[in-house]
C-alpha cells in the first residue's frame, strides 16, 4: 500500500471541522514555519522537495515561489487556483470537500513563504457547496488565531478570501484567472509578463493548484528532503488521481508514482479493473487536455518497458508514442467506447470553452467540432481526416494560452493513434451508425498504429 | 551621453536595422518597412494593450539575442515581442511562418462572410488586403457560417457582427478614448460577439473612431451607408478649427460633395489623430473645412485607381487569382439587374458607372 500524505487523514469522522483537524496533528506546520523558519527558509525546503506544480503544468513549485519579484513596498500575493474544470479532473474538490483545513493550513504556509498577507482561492462557480465548507474552514482558522494579525506573535499578517467563478474553464488559466479576480473579462492575458513580475492588479503573484498547496504542509512536516525520497526521478512525493470510466472502481486515490499504469488500473486498491469483465481499449491518463493512448501505448512504452503512473514515464517516447501527467484525470476507455465520438465530445467542449481571443483557437474549435461531428454521425469524408489534422496543427503553439493546444492534442492524438477507426467511420458509415468499431487492434503488442501523416 | 537611449541590433529578414530597447519586433520591422513588416489586423500602436490576439503577426526568432541565441521555440506575436540585442528574426525568409499565417487567414476567413461586394469597407478593407496577399485560393470550409442577432448602435455606427474579427480594437478605443465605455465582447469562443449592454446606443463625442480602426466592415459609418465605393470618391487632407479635437481629417470626395470625414491614416492604416464626432457626422460640406491637400494613397490602393479603365474584366482574372479553378456560378446578376451588361465595356468608363450609362449600351 502506498504512503499517503495528503489524504491519510481525510476520512477520520469529523475532520473537517477544526478541534478533530488540529487534534489529528493539523497546523503543525503553520507552528514550525512561523515559529522556527524564515520565509525563505521554507521556500528552501519546498525547493527540496521537488514538488512540481499539481494543475497540469508540472512545474516545480519551490522553484516559481524564488522566481516571485519582491519590489520594496508592492504588496505580492498567493492565488490558489480551484477552478478545476477540465474533463476527468476531480481531485480538488475531493480534498477542499474532505479536508478543507489541510488547504487552508498550507495557505498559511505559503503565505508566510511568498508574503502574500491577502491570499486568494478561486473556486470553480459550481463547487458552490465548498465554498461555504471553505469558509467555515477560514473562519475557524481564524477564530483560533491561524490568520489575522500577528498570527502566532510572528509579525505575519494573513487572511484568505474564497472567490467564485461564474462557469468558465479558461479561468482555470493563470492569468484569466487573475483578469476575472480582478473583475474583468476572463481573457488570458498576453505574456510576458509573468504573474510573478505582474500578476494580480499588476503585483507580484504566485497563482498555484490546490493540491500543490496542500502538499506544502507535509513537505514542511516530514522535510523536503524525506519528501523527496517518495516517487521516483523527478516525480516526488505523492499524486492525486481522479480516476473515472469504464472502471470498476472510479474516485479519488493518492499515488506515490512508483506503481504501474497496470497496476493502477487492475489492482484492487485503486481502480479495480474494467467495469463488466471488458477489455481494455484506451486512456487519457492525465484529464482532456493530454493525448489519448491505446491500450498497448498505455501499459507499455514504444521500448517494451512496463509504463509507470509519473510524470518521466508517461510522457515517455513524447507525442509519437507517450502521452501526460497533466492534472491527473485518469479516463479509462473500453472496448465498447467510440475514440471518434469521445473525440468529438471533447472538441465540443474546448469549442465551447474557448475565450475567443484569437483566431486559430476561436475558429479552428468550431471547425473541428463540425467535421468530427460529420464523421461520427455519417457524414464525413476520407479527407476530412488529413483536414482535421492541418485544422489541429495550425491552432496548436499558435495562440496565447495553452487551451488552443489543449484541444489541438486530442484531436490529433486521437487520429496519430486511431486513424483507422476514424477512417471506418468514414468507409461504413452505417455501420458506424449501429455499432462500434471494438478494440480491433489497439491492445495488441507492439509495434502500432499507422504514423500521423504530417 | 547618459540619455542616450541603448541601442538594441535586430535581424529581421536579413536586413539588420539598430532600435531603442522596448522596441516590438513588429515596430522594427515596420521601421525596415515593405514586406518585412509583418500583416498586423489587431495590434494599433495608439491603443494601450492592443496585439496579440489576431495572430497574423506571428514571426519565427531564430535567435534570441547575443547573450541568449537560443530560438524560440514557438513562433511569436512580432507585435508583442520585445526585441533583444542580437535578436535574429525570420518572417517572409520563414516557411514556418508562411504556413502558419496562411493557416490563420483562412481562419480568419471560414465565417467571414464574403459580403465585401455590399460592403462599405471594400477597397480599404484589411482583410481583403491579407486575404489577397496570404491567402489560399480557396476555403475548406464546408459549413454554414456563423451569424448573429442584430444589435442597434444608434444613429452614427453600424455594426456587421459577422464581418468583425474580434480584434478588440473598438472595444480599447471606447476605453481609451471615452470615459464610459457602453459596448465590448459578450460571450465567449467562437461565439462572443461585440455588442452593447442591453441595447444602448453608442453615443460619446469620440466613439466614431471606432470606425476608424476597425479593420473590417465591421463597425462602419451610418451617414455614408451605401453611398458609394470608396475608389470612386477622392480623399483630401483638410482641418478646421475644432475646440474638440485637432480637426485634422480627410474628407472623401465626389465632385463637390463631402461623402464622408475620417481620420487622417498611416501607411500602415492607421489614423494619426482622433477625430470627433462633430468633424466627423456633421461636417459634410467643402465650406466647413480648409483643404490643405490631395492625400497620400498607396499606389497599390484601388482608392489611387479611381477608374475602372484599364482593368482587367473579372472574368479574365478570377482562374488566375483562385489558382487555375473556375468561379462556380450562383446567380447571373444580368437576370436580376440592369447594372454591369455583358454588352457594356466598363473599362471604358471613367468613374462610377450610372444607370446612363448602361442605356446607351443597348
Ligand atoms: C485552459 C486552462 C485551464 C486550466 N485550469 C486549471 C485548473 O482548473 N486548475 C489548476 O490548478 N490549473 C489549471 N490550469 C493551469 C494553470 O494555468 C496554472 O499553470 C496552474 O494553476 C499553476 O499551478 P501549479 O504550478 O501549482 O500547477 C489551466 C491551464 C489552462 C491553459
Ligand atoms: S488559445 Fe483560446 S482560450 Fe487561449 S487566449 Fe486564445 S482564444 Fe482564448
Ligand atoms: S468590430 Fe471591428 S474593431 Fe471591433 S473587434 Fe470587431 S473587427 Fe475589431
Ligand atoms: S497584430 Fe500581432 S497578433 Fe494581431
Amino acid at each position: 500500500m502506498g504512503r499517503k500524505l495528503l489524504l491519510e487523514k481525510a476520512h477520520v469522522p469529523g475532520i473537517r471541522s477544526y478541534d478533530v483537524y488540529r487534534r489529528e496533528g493539523g497546523y503543525r506546520s503553520v507552528e514550525k514555519a512561523l515559529k522556527t523558519m524564515s520565509p525563505d527558509q521554507v521556500t528552501e525546503e519546498v525547493k527540496k522537495s521537488g514538488l512540481r506544480g499539481r494543475g497540469g503544468a508540472g512545474f516545480p513549485a519551490g522553484m516559481k515561489w524564488s522566481f516571485l519579484a519582491k519590489p520594496e513596498g508592492v504588496p505580492r500575493y498567493l492565488v490558489c487556483n480551484a477552478d478545476e474544470s477540465e474533463p476527468g479532473t476531480f481531485k480538488d474538490r475531493y480534498l477542499m470537500e474532505f479536508i478543507p483545513h489541510l488547504l487552508v493550513e498550507g495557505l498559511i504556509v505559503a503565505s508566510y513563504a511568498l508574503g502574500s498577507n491577502r491570499t486568494f482561492i478561486y473556486i470553480r462557480g459550481e463547487y458552490a457547496w465548498i465554498v461555504d465548507i471553505l469558509e467555515q474552514a477560514i473562519a475557524e482558522a481564524k477564530n483560533n488565531g491561524w490568520l489575522g494579525k500577528n498570527i502566532l506573535g510572528s509579525g505575519f499578517d494573513c487572511e484568505i478570501y474564497v472567490q467564485r467563478g461564474a462557469g468558465a474553464y479558461i479561468c482555470g488559466e493563470e492569468t484569466a484567472l487573475i483578469e476575472s479576480l480582478e473583475g474583468k473579462r476572463g481573457n488570458p492575458r498576453i505574456k510576458p509578463p509573468f504573474p510573478a513580475v505582474k500578476g494580480l492588479w499588476d503585483c507580484p503573484t504566485v497563482v498555484n493548484n490546490v493540491e500543490t498547496i496542500a502538499a506544502v504542509v507535509p513537505i514542511l512536516n516530514i522535510t523536503g528532503e524525506e519528501y523527496a525520497k517518495i516517487g521516483v526521478g523527478k516525480s516526488t512525493g505523492t499524486k492525486l488521481i481522479s480516476a473515472c470510466g469504464n472502471i470498476n472502481k472510479p474516485g479519488v486515490f493518492e499515488i506515490d508514482m512508483t506503481i504501474s499504469v497496470e497496476e493502477f488500473i487492475y489492482s484492487e486498491e485503486y481502480c479495480g479493473g474494467i467495469a463488466n469483465g471488458k477489455r481494455l481499449k484506451a486512456c487519457i491518463p492525465g484529464g482532456s487536455s493530454v493525448p489519448i493512448l491505446p491500450a498497448n501505448l498505455l501499459l507499455k512504452t514504444a521500448k517494451g518497458e512496463a509504463r509507470m503512473m509519473n510524470y518521466e514515464s508517461l510522457s515517455d517516447g513524447g507525442f509519437a508514442t507517450g502521452t501526460m501527467m497533466g492534472s491527473g484525470g485518469f479516463i479509462v476507455l473500453d472496448e465498447d467506447q467510440c475514440v471518434v465520438r469521445h473525440t468529438l465530445t471533447l472538441a465540443r467542449f474546448y469549442r465551447h470553452e474557448s475565450c475567443g481571443q484569437c483566431s486559430p483557437c476561436r475558429e479552428g474549435t468550431g471547425w473541428m467540432e463540425k467535421i468530427l461531428k460529420n464523421i461520427e454521425y455519417g457524414k464525413g469524408k476520407k479527407s476530412d481526416i488529413d483536414l482535421l489534422w492541418d485544422i489541429q496543427r495550425k491552432i496548436e503553439g499558435n495562440t496565447i494560452c495553452p487551451l488552443g493546444d489543449a484541444a489541438a492534442w486530442p484531436v490529433a492524438a486521437a487520429i496519430r493513434h486511431f486513424r483507422d477507426e476514424f477512417e471506418w467511420h468514414v468507409q461504413y458509415p452505417n455501420a458506424a451508425q449501429n455499432r462500434n468499431y471494438g478494440l480491433a487492434h489497439y491492445a495488441d503488442p507492439l509495434p502500432v498504429a499507422a504514423a500521423p501523416k504530417a | 551621453m547618459a540619455d542616450q537611449p541603448k541601442l538594441f541590433k535586430v535581424t529581421i529578414d536579413n536586413i539588420t536595422v539598430e532600435v531603442e530597447a522596448g522596441t516590438s519586433i513588429l515596430n522594427a520591422a515596420r521601421m525596415i518597412g515593405g514586406d518585412v513588416a509583418p500583416p498586423a489586423m489587431c495590434y494599433y500602436s495608439k491603443l494601450k494593450g492592443s496585439g496579440g490576439k489576431c495572430r497574423t503577426c506571428l514571426v519565427e526568432v531564430s535567435a534570441g539575442s547575443t547573450a541568449d541565441p537560443r530560438p524560440m521555440p514557438k513562433l511569436v506575436a512580432s507585435c508583442r515581442t520585445n526585441v533583444m540585442d542580437g535578436m535574429v528574426v525570420k518572417n517572409i525568409t520563414s516557411e514556418r511562418v508562411q504556413d502558419a499565417r496562411k493557416g490563420v487567414v483562412e481562419l480568419l476567413l471560414i465565417n467571414h462572410p464574403l459580403d465585401c461586394p455590399i460592403c462599405d469597407q471594400a477597397g480599404e478593407c484589411h482583410l481583403q488586403d491579407l486575404s489577397y496577399e496570404h491567402g489560399a485560393e480557396g476555403t475548406r470550409y464546408e459549413f454554414p457560417r456563423r451569424q448573429f442577432e442584430k444589435h442597434n448602435l444608434g444613429p452614427y455606427i453600424q455594426l456587421h457582427m459577422t464581418r468583425c474579427i474580434l480584434c478588440y480594437r473598438c472595444v480599447f478605443t471606447a476605453d481609451q478614448l471615452t470615459n464610459k465605455r457602453v459596448h465590448g465582447v459578450l460571450d465567449r469562443g467562437d461565439h462572443a460577439e461585440i455588442a452593447t449592454y442591453i441595447e444602448k446606443a453608442l453615443d460619446n463625442d469620440f466613439i466614431g473612431n471606432v470606425i476608424d480602426v476597425c479593420p473590417v466592415g465591421a463597425l462602419t459609418d451610418k451617414t455614408f451607408r451605401f453611398k458609394n465605393r470608396v475608389w470612386f470618391l477622392k480623399p483630401v487632407d483638410a482641418h478646421r478649427n475644432c475646440p474638440k479635437c485637432s480637426g485634422k481629417v480627410t474628407l472623401w470626395h465626389r465632385g463637390d460633395e463631402v461623402f464622408r470625414v475620417t481620420g487622417r491614416k498611416d501607411q500602415w492604416g492607421e489614423v494619426q489623430d482622433w477625430i470627433c464626432n462633430d468633424c466627423r457626422f456633421e461636417k459634410k460640406k467643402t465650406s466647413d473645412w480648409v483643404i490643405d491637400g490631395p492625400t497620400k494613397v498607396s499606389r497599390h490602393s484601388v482608392i489611387s485607381a479611381n477608374h475602372y479603365v484599364d482593368t482587367v474584366k473579372p472574368h479574365e482574372a478570377l482562374p488566375e487569382v483562385m489558382g487555375g479553378r473556375q468561379p462556380r456560378l450562383l446567380m447571373n446578376i444580368h437576370s436580376v439587374s440592369e447594372v454591369n451588361k455583358p454588352t457594356i465595356d466598363l473599362s471604358k468608363i471613367q468613374g462610377p458607372a450610372h444607370s446612363g450609362d448602361f442605356k446607351k449600351g443597348e
